[in-house]
């Protein structure tokens, strides 16, 4: 237990001064970074025909966000396609088929990492070293750009001082945000990360897989080959940058991907540090250090909970040996080395922060623990993925200042610019899309079972679908697995579930900050509502609850629920 | 309260609303509400399921109860809206009467004719005569006419209404009581006064306002939430081998969508309406009721809204060697025949320190203040007793060979650094003392101040007097800012500033010069009695012509607000209970393990469908008399509003319905 105490006070305590150098990197003034990085940067901006100093609206700027996006998916989709043709394939491995092209393509694009195939596999060096590795590390910092967009947006943008009332404003440069958050965060992060873990023991190399003796000399194979390659960097990023796809199959409960308790608590760490680190980001960029408290409050609160209900979760025996004379912890699908509770602190963060990476199979935790881990990627805000976590939290504020605003007989305001019926509009839209993708998702394969390949009948079979949707909806990647879920129709409804979750989540909030950005400001007086207050908090997480509480409980009771409900009644029974 | 509208209403009129609320079923006119519409249909398929039953024979009790509240939830939440416009109906009525038949007679050229009042145009000249009623609103451009105005104010008392003042415009169907005038008409037919408030009143205009489309669309959104996740639910439950009751379902989708506040949101917005013109203040619009709430600054004239129109005597100060007494005598003396306020109010303090008037003597002879001599009193045979400005006394003392008092000075500077006027008083051998005549703030203004200030709401006085005596008021009414000297043309360069910062601007005015900072405000209140320029700038018009007005309607504007964002908090924690009480009910029998979720022991599937369903239709009516009085604003910082307002709505929203569902469920299985 008290592992998870360091883990999280350690994360916090590096989360804090991480965000101020975030702030520094973003806000445009001069940093003490620009002498190493500037020279670098300009190559880049001449290399790909930018104007660093073009000052874009919420228009533009969308604009190249959905349009870098799409070159770099098509890209990503013709290497896989072609990856037998290309070099870097010391394997000799094949071309994916079309479907899994696409959905990987997507999944990667997406920063998901929601893999339907098994890494070492499948992939070659160069898919995975160059295209996976580099995605990895270019969408966590898309999301960021818009975040950081957004955050300007919140206070007028950078011409506020200049631009009139209801004249466009400039949320900033988004190819200049996109490099600085690659070049001056994620690539000096994960350097770091990257050395900790070859220290550790994590391969490191360019080889192709090694040929062993199998140590019992009875084993019906007399060599094993053992896939190894830059594995620390992959995996120092697939943890930084809210990525998950690991370069083994098994993720991190591999032990040459995640070696020691110390590579595992660096691991742990490196989950949740960035979507941290935003938190305190987004304070210094509304210069309001005070919105920062309140976020981290409501995140700190719901997290803890989380993790405290997986903990006790786990802790309790497997279901399966209820009545047994055993007892002791749930350690189906879990690695001896982690146990119960570090498994349990790895799959709330993973799954909290959209990530995906796994230590343990989540498919096997408890029923309360696999509620926890699907309410996280549900909400998709407490931490949440790097840049769209906080956005999701930003949107979930603009709701509760709605209803807090009605409640204190004001027409609903943040920082100054009122909520109306065109912000309500885009709202209500983000509102429904969660339960139309991923329920209405749900349904159709649940209907068609012919679709499903599934492993479990019942509750649980309800559950794996229900967690896979969900999972690529919240751009989380991490599988209840027993799924056949590399079939044409998985991999296509998948990607159909990612896109919707990946873009318009970004995108809706952009238009929402860019149009309320030009509004007129009202200054804050006494009867305003102060959102840096614990009844805000307060009704800031009743909200949050409520609103998945609402749109999921009904799915959650024929699937996690309905199992530990019933798991309960054989056990009495027994 | 002079109003039909504040009354309760009558037996008849409940009636009336519950047959209304019977003929609002109807797909065209519940399109607007789109919950409410989503519970009708869901009441049209369970009344099919019924007929369907019914005529294969099996048993359908359950199916047609369902129906039946699912009717009586839409038909609730109509006799809401119902109840809601029959409270202005009253009044409409009285308005009604009062436009028809009347004859107007028309000026053409230098002929006279006579004319149905409908077929007046704008621009038009028309000649009224004493005991006449004025066929259309317009501008007296000759004559000084008293009305009776009390068709559409209430107030019986007589008006003055004359050209080329600020009290120069009239209404139709007001009627001229004495004098006669020339009047020239505002509207064409139809747009007139009269036919706006009768508009309102009655709804027929009604728009939504912006926050209530805000709202409305928030509620759609949630709607479809809950329609997709009940719809869902059928394949999930068909992969476990279970077949769903559809009428379960339908009863589980409108527990869950919001119809508490669907139901009541028409109401609400009306009756805010309903308040204001209870106040005696019509809107031009909901949208403007719904700003004032959001009001971030007031701009108040020091005349008239905080302090009483005239400069009132509050002391006597004698110089050194006259009595009070002495002083008391010669004020009184001098004001005796002075027919002004300041005049008036002198006797009156007197009169209040227990001096006895004496009667005007015989030979007593008034002198009136003239622009020569600056000074009014009153002529005794030989002696004199008047009262003027220190300067202009001065004077005729030096004409008269008086001393002038070594302390005279004194006093007079002490009364005018206080905010004061100082008169002095002389007879015809000796200067005695000094009034001091200050302007007096009506009673409970510091007090709404400070309630507004509580709220957020700043408030700025706009007065002509000089900055000392400006100072002096705003402390005492305890405003947070002044603008002393002010010009009439100050007032829209103050509300353009103000509104430059992002604030939301206030404004009470009824001269013509006000219309422009009245039409440039974000609420602008006329007075009744104003020009017909300021009531067309304005967007509110307070019939009271009572400028403290404005402050009701600030509460009006944020009750509104409150209770909305309140009933929605409470429709959204409600259904928490909803779904534990119907989601073990829809799956019992078929998956007995989800019967453990059934914590608040509810006696069977059926009972617990139809106690959700009955808590969520009687919520509705239990509802209606919140909505329409508004929650109750008090005083307090809006993290205390906040936090008040979770506590009843969130927390209580969340509570009392498992409480409810359990006695409706207890009562039902005695029952049955």
């Amino acid at each position: 237990m008290l592992d998870i105490f360091i883990i999280c006070l350690l994360a916090l305590g590096l989360a804090w001064p991480l965000g101020h150098y975030m702030t520094g990197i973003f806000s445009g003034q001069r940093h003490f970074t620009d002498t190493l990085f500037n020279p670098v940067e300009r190559l880049i901006y001449k290399a790909i025909g930018v104007n660093p100093n073009l000052g874009m609206t919420w228009k533009s700027y969308g604009a190249a966000f959905l349009l870098s996006n799409l070159v770099l998916g098509i890209l990503a989709f013709l290497l896989l396609k072609f990856q037998h043709l290309l070099p870097m394939n010391p394997d000799g491995i094949g071309p994916l088929s079309w479907d899994l092209a696409l959905h990987t393509a997507v999944s990667f694009l997406t920063n998901t990492n929601q893999q339907h195939y098994s890494g070492q596999a499948q992939l070659s060096y160069l898919s995975q070293g160059f295209l996976i590795v580099t995605l990895q590390f270019v969408t966590p910092a898309m999301a960021l750009a818009v975040c950081v967009a957004i955050l300007r947006g919140m206070l007028g943008g950078r011409n506020k001082r200049s631009a009139a009332e209801g004249e466009a404003r400039d949320l900033g440069n988004y190819y200049v945000d996109l490099v600085r958050g690659v070049l001056r965060l994620l690539i000096p992060l994960a350097t770091i990360v990257a050395l900790l873990l070859s220290w550790q023991g994590v391969p490191s190399s360019f080889e192709g897989a090694q040929k062993v003796q199998t140590l019992d000399p009875a084993a019906p194979i007399a060599q094993q080959q053992v896939p190894i390659g830059p594995v620390a960097a992959m995996v120092s990023i697939k943890q930084l940058g809210t990525n998950g796809g690991g370069w083994y199959g098994p993720n991190s409960s591999n032990p040459l991907e995640n070696p020691t308790p110390v590579s595992n608590a660096i691991e742990t760490i490196a989950l949740v540090l960035v979507p941290m680190a935003v938190v305190f980001m987004a304070g210094g960029m509304l210069r309001r250090k005070s919105f920062s408290w309140m976020s981290l409050a409501a995140m700190g609160v719901l997290s803890v909970v989380f993790i405290a209900a997986t903990v006790y979760s786990e802790l309790q025996p497997n279901a399966a040996f209820a009545g047994q004379a055993m007892h002791g912890p749930n350690m189906e699908g879990k690695e001896v080395r982690f146990g119960p509770e570090l498994s349990a602190l790895w799959g709330t963060f993973t799954t909290q922060t959209s990530n995906g990476s796994v230590n343990a199979m989540h498919d096997s935790f408890n029923p309360i623990g696999g509620l926890m881990t699907r309410s996280g990627m549900l909400i998709s805000a407490i931490w949440g993925g790097i840049g769209c976590g906080f956005v999701n939290f930003i949107v979930y504020v603009w709701i509760a200042v709605f209803l807090s605003g009605l409640m204190i007989g004001r027409t609903p305001e943040i920082f100054g610019r009122k909520i109306e019926t065109r912000e309500i509009t885009l709202l209500g839209s983000l509102i429904v899309l969660p339960t139309l993708c991923v329920l209405v998702l749900t349904a159709i394969t649940v209907a068609i079972p012919a679709l499903t390949g599934n492993s479990n009948p019942g509750f649980h079979g309800i559950s794996q679908v229900f967690y896979e949707y969900t999972s690529a909806f919240a751009n989380n990647g991490s599988g209840f697995e027993g799924l056949g879920d590399n079939t044409p129709w998985w991999n296509v409804s998948c990607v159909i579930a990612l896109l919707l979750g990946r873009y318009l989540p970004l995108f809706i909030p952009l238009v929402i900050a860019g149009r309320m950005a030009a509004k007129r400001v009202s200054p804050v007086g006494n009867g305003s509502l102060k959102l840096e207050s614990p009844t805000f908090c307060i009704t800031l997480v009743a909200v949050i609850l409520i609103l998945n509480f609402l749109s999921f409980l009904p799915a959650a009771v024929m699937g996690p629920i309905g199992e530990a409900l019933e798991l309960a009644t054989i056990s009495v029974e027994q | 309260m002079k109003h039909k509208t504040t009354q309760a209403l009558g037996q008849s009129a409940y009636q009336q609303a519950a047959l209304d609320a019977l003929a609002k079923l109807s797909f065209k006119s519940m399109a607007g509400n789109p919950v409410m519409f989503v519970v009708l249909i869901g009441t049209l398929c369970t009344a099919l399921i019924t007929l369907q039953k019914l005529i294969s024979g099996a048993a359908f009790g359950f199916e047609l109860i369902t129906t039946l509240v699912l009717l009586f939830t839409v038909w609730f939440a109509n006799f809401a809206e119902s109840v809601a416009e029959a409270r202005g109906r009253g009044q409409a009525a009285s308005l009604k009467s009062a436009r028809k038949s009347l004859q107007a007679r028309r000026i053409n050229g230098d002929k006279e004719e006579m004319l149905v009042a409908t077929g007046l145009a704008k621009g038009d000249r028309v000649k009224v005569l004493a005991g006449e009623y004025i066929p259309a609103d317009g501008e007296i451009i000759q004559g000084v006419a008293t009305v009776n105005e009390s068709a559409v104010t209430g107030e019986s008392a007589a008006v003055l209404r004359e050209a080329g003042t600020d009290h120069s415009s009239v209404i139709g169907g007001t009627k001229l009581l004495s004098g006669e005038i020339v009047l020239l008409v505002a509207n064409d037919p139809g747009h007139s006064f009269l036919d706006k408030m009768i508009g309102l009143v009655e709804g027929a205009k009604r728009q939504k306002t912006p926050n209530e489309t805000a709202l409305t669309v928030l509620l759609a959104a949630l709607t479809l939430v809950f329609l997709l996740v009940v719809v869902t639910l059928v394949p999930m439950a068909s992969f476990k081998g279970v077949a769903l009751n559809i009428t379960m379902l339908i009863a589980l989708l409108v527990c869950l969508i919001p119809t508490t506040i669907g139901g009541l949101l028409p109401a609400i917005g009306i009756a805010g309406m309903n308040r204001a013109l209870a106040a005696n203040v019509v809107a031009k619009s909901g949208k403007a009721v719904e700003v004032a709430g959001d009001i971030d600054t007031l701009l108040l004239d020091k005349t008239g809204t905080i302090t009483f129109g005239d400069r009132q005597a509050t002391a006597f100060l004698n110089v050194q060697g006259v009595s009070e007494q002495a002083l008391l005598n010669a004020a009184v003396l001098s004001s005796l025949q002075d027919p002004t306020p300041e005049g008036k109010s002198v006797i009156q303090l007197a009169e209040q320190k227990g001096f006895i008037t004496p009667a005007t003597p015989k030979d007593a002879e008034f002198l009136p203040f003239s622009p020569k001599t600056r000074v009014s009193g009153i002529k005794l045979g030989a002696g004199q007793c008047i009262k003027g400005a220190s300067d202009a006394v001065k004077a005729w003392a030096g004409q008269h060979q008086l001393t002038w008092p070594h302390d005279a000075d004194g006093l007079v500077r002490s009364v005018a650094q206080k905010g004061g006027t100082p008169l002095v008083v002389a007879t015809e051998t000796q200067v005695l003392g000094v009034i001091a005549l200050s302007d007096v703030i009506k009673p409970r203004v510091a007090a709404r101040f400070a309630k507004l200030r509580a709220l957020g709401v700043r408030t700025v006085m706009v007065t002509g007097d000089n900055p000392v005596t400006a100072s002096v008021i705003a402390a005492e009414a305890g405003v947070d800012d002044f603008i002393a000297e002010a010009k009439p043309e100050d007032k829209l360069a103050l509300i353009r500033e103000e509104q430059g910062k992002g604030r939301l601007v206030a404004m009470v005015g009824d001269g013509t010069n006000d219309a422009p900072a009245l039409a440039q405000a974000d609420v602008g209140l006329a007075m009744n009695s104003g020009t017909q320029a300021a009531k067309e700038a304005g967007n509110m018009v307070d019939l009271d012509s009572d400028p403290a007005k404005l402050l009701s309607v600030v509460e009006v504007g944020k009750q509104l607000l409150i209770t909305r964002g309140a009933l929605t908090t409470f429709s959204l924690a409600n259904d928490v209970a909803k779904y534990f009480a119907i989601l073990p009910a829809v799956f019992a029998g078929a998956l007995p393990a989800i019967a453990a979720l059934d914590f608040m022991q509810l006696h069977s599937p059926v009972s617990a469908v139809m106690s959700a369903l009955i808590f969520n239709a009687l919520i509705i009516p239990a509802l209606i008399p919140l909505a329409l009085k508004g929650i109750k604003l008090r005083p307090i910082s809006a993290e205390k509003l906040l936090r008040n307002n979770m506590l009843v709505y969130g927390l209580g929203g969340l509570l009392l319905p498992f409480a409810a569902i359990k006695v409706l469920d207890l009562l039902i299985s005695t029952l049955v």
